[in-house]
């Protein structure tokens, strides 16, 4: 895995915005398709914390994507399951995610493969665990009983499928599971910990996410920035394209 | 990828680049129209799977709700009170020349004139939308005469009325017909007012309390039986009094019904109200205050000797008054100078005086489901303006109807 630490929520935000934009330049977009990943169910698609809404709100609005390049599991679909599998084909259709890019919850999970998830999970409806639902509140006015208790999420074998996976980690009350996810063992409790089975794993962090780390691990990734530097520096641009994209071969391997 | 086809065939337009007013605040959000009507873009790209065909870069504007003008007599040489035979057209000059201050929407309004003036105006003013050919009409204010001769302000005294006879019948009477009537302005403390209230308030008539001397409990009492505005706040009223505050006291009444709100006009010109006066009402209660301009028909022409129904009046700079006396009598302010003069007297925010001339007027006549904000599915009559709150180009239901041109016109 590369693991990079920036100073605080914005360089890290920042940080990992030009990587995926270069990852984006060097895959070279064309019929490639775009993902979006699992979401809760039984929300209404124009509920303000829907995830429909949440995507609209905070990336599509913002971006000039088409509309039949975005796929959302449908909360609402009347065979939950049938609506799961129809996405796993879809990936497999466009030949696969070639970059996931997720968060992880403080309790480990990653999408919402909560804990004791299989770590060869499929896109299935998950129900959640009391520390997603208590962690969600905050999105419906702290009103326990609004909050969904289920999900459609990707499963964590399906994104071990992806070809690279990219994990945003901020924030002091994700450090604990940072460090469950890295520094300990491959564990079902803390699905995250399946990426170090990965073969093309970035984690992306702020200082505060590593608290619980050892000094050792921290000084050890941080002396490496300044290769890691080298994946967002140039920034590339969809103009420039031919030569820099033949060339899209990583300074080191994993 | 334009409209899907299957739901709509009308072109999808995206204005970029602006501050919207939306839930009251200026947000950072382009506005989508779609066949006249503002439009929900998440719905478009979820449901629909489309996007904009036309792309607009408003340069950083300020994008508000179209301003709503609910008392205005006149202008540019047109008496909205005169029944002359062109009637007809001179309400559609002013409604084509007040689109450049801002106004979509306007309730021509007739002061107190002879039965026979109503006769013949009334049936000549139509409910209509606004379009290119100018702002559009909700209906016609009606400001007297059923209103107090010691405050008659501007009115002919002669052609005054009372409802002694026979109440609602003798206001049928006198008005002719009450089909395209928004608004009348009565004063309370008339017998047998109540019931006209009533009457007119079943039909669906915002009635207005104003040129009259009524005491706090009248006016409640006007309000309970169905009153909901005051015709320019402190003129042409008792002046406020701290052991009864007559008319202003509504603004702080606790006897007004529940789920009611009593709205209030203001002439926010700096010559009918001091701008002290101005800020008390709007701290008292700033949700009610709705900007008018009472522009009478020298507004927008040069100084000098004009008509206001039976009355002739005088213009000096922005005062107007009967002429040889000092009694003001409308004015000749536009209505973004109003809004301006009223963000720099009381220091409010843009948003509050955008809406004070747009959602307040909305909410007032009961119609803010389609006029007076930029909610989804609402009319798309809106202005695009500067910083400094000069309107800048004009749109009604999602066409532009009017912009200012290079050489500042």
């Amino acid at each position: 895995m590369k693991l990079i630490i920036l100073e605080n929520y914005s360089q890290a935000s920042e940080w990992a915005a030009k990587y995926i934009r270069n990852r984006i330049v060097q895959f070279g977009p064309g019929p490639g398709r775009f993902f979006t990943l699992g979401l809760p169910t039984g929300l209404p698609r124009d509920h303000p914390e829907s995830y429909h809404s949440f995507m609209w709100n905070n990336f599509f609005k913002h971006i000039d994507i088409s509309p039949e390049n975005v796929h959302i599991l449908d909360g609402n679909a009347p065979d939950l399951q049938a609506e799961c599998d129809a996405f796993e084909e879809k990936i497999k259709a466009t030949g696969g995610i070639e970059l996931f890019v997720g968060g992880i919850g403080p309790d480990g999970h990653i999408a919402f493969n909560e804990p004791g998830s299989s770590l060869v999970s499929r896109t299935r409806v998950k129900t959640l665990a009391m520390d997603t639902i208590l962690a969600n509140a905050r999105f419906f006015d702290g009103d326990l009983s609004k909050v969904p208790t289920m999900a459609l999420t990707v499963g964590v074998g399906t994104v071990m499928d992806a070809r690279e996976v990219l994990i945003l980690i901020t924030g002091a009350h994700k450090a604990f599971a940072l460090y469950k996810a890295i520094e300990d063992g491959v564990n079902h409790m803390w699905t995250v910990s399946a990426f170090q089975q990965h073969p093309n794993t970035v984690f992306v962090c702020d200082e505060d996410a590593t608290l619980e780390l050892r000094v050792k691990t921290v000084k050890y990734f941080k002396g490496l920035m300044l290769v890691h530097n080298k994946l967002v520096e140039p920034l590339y641009s969809m103009k420039e394209m031919g030569a820099e994209r033949s060339q899209s071969k990583k300074p080191y391997s994993d | 990828m334009p409209s899907n086809k299957s739901v709509s065939d009308a072109p999808i337009v995206q204005f970029t680049n602006c501050r919207i007013l939306r839930d009251h605040q200026l947000q950072r959000e382009d506005l989508w129209v779609r066949e006249g009507k503002i439009l929900n873009p998440e719905k478009v790209f979820f449901d629909e799977k489309g996007s904009a065909d036309v792309q607009l870069d408003c340069k950083d504007s300020i994008i508000a709700p179209g301003f709503i003008d609910v008392q205005i007599n006149g202008g540019f040489g047109v008496d909205f009170s005169l029944a002359t035979d062109d009637f007809k057209s001179g309400i559609d000059l002013v409604s084509q020349k007040i689109l450049s201050h801002g106004v979509t929407s306007f309730c021509p309004t007739l002061v107190t004139s002879p039965p026979s003036v109503y006769h013949q105006v009334l049936p000549q003013i139509s409910v209509r939308n606004g379009g290119a050919h100018g702002a559009g009409i909700l209906g016609a204010h009606l400001e007297g005469p059923f209103i107090s001769k010691e405050k008659k302000g501007a009115h002919p005294e002669h052609c005054l009325r009372t409802f002694e006879a026979g109440a609602f019948q003798d206001l049928l009477a006198t008005y002719g017909s009450l089909d395209c009537v928004q608004i009348v302005t009565l004063a309370p403390e008339m017998r047998r007012s109540s019931e006209v209230i009533q009457e007119l308030t079943k039909r669906g008539i915002c009635v207005s309390l104003g040129h009259s001397v009524a005491n706090l409990s009248q006016a409640e009492e006007a309000v309970q039986h169905g009153a909901t505005f005051i015709t320019h706040l402190f003129n042409a009223m008792l002046p406020f009094h701290h052991r009864d505050p007559g008319i202003v006291g509504l603004l702080t009444s606790d006897k007004i019904p529940a789920g009611r709100r009593v709205f209030y006009g203001m002439i926010s010109d700096g010559i009918h109200t001091n701008p002290a006066a101005l800020r008390i009402a709007h701290r008292a209660h700033p949700k009610g205050l709705v900007l008018v301009t009472d522009a009478i028909a020298g507004m927008g022409l040069a100084p000098g000797r004009h008509t206001l129904g039976q009355q002739v009046v005088e213009i000096d700079g922005l005062n107007t008054y009967i002429a040889g006396t000092k009694t003001l009598s409308g004015s000749v302010a536009t209505m973004d100078t109003c809004v301006r003069h009223f963000q720099e007297a009381t220091g409010c925010s843009v948003e509050t005086a955008l809406e004070a001339a747009s959602l307040h007027p909305a909410q007032l006549l009961g119609i803010e489901h389609k006029k007076g904000t930029l909610n989804y599915d609402s009319d798309a009559d809106f202005l695009m303006l500067n910083d400094n709150l000069y309107v800048r180009a004009t749109y009604i239901a999602g066409e532009e109807v009017w912009r200012q041109d290079a050489s500042g016109m």
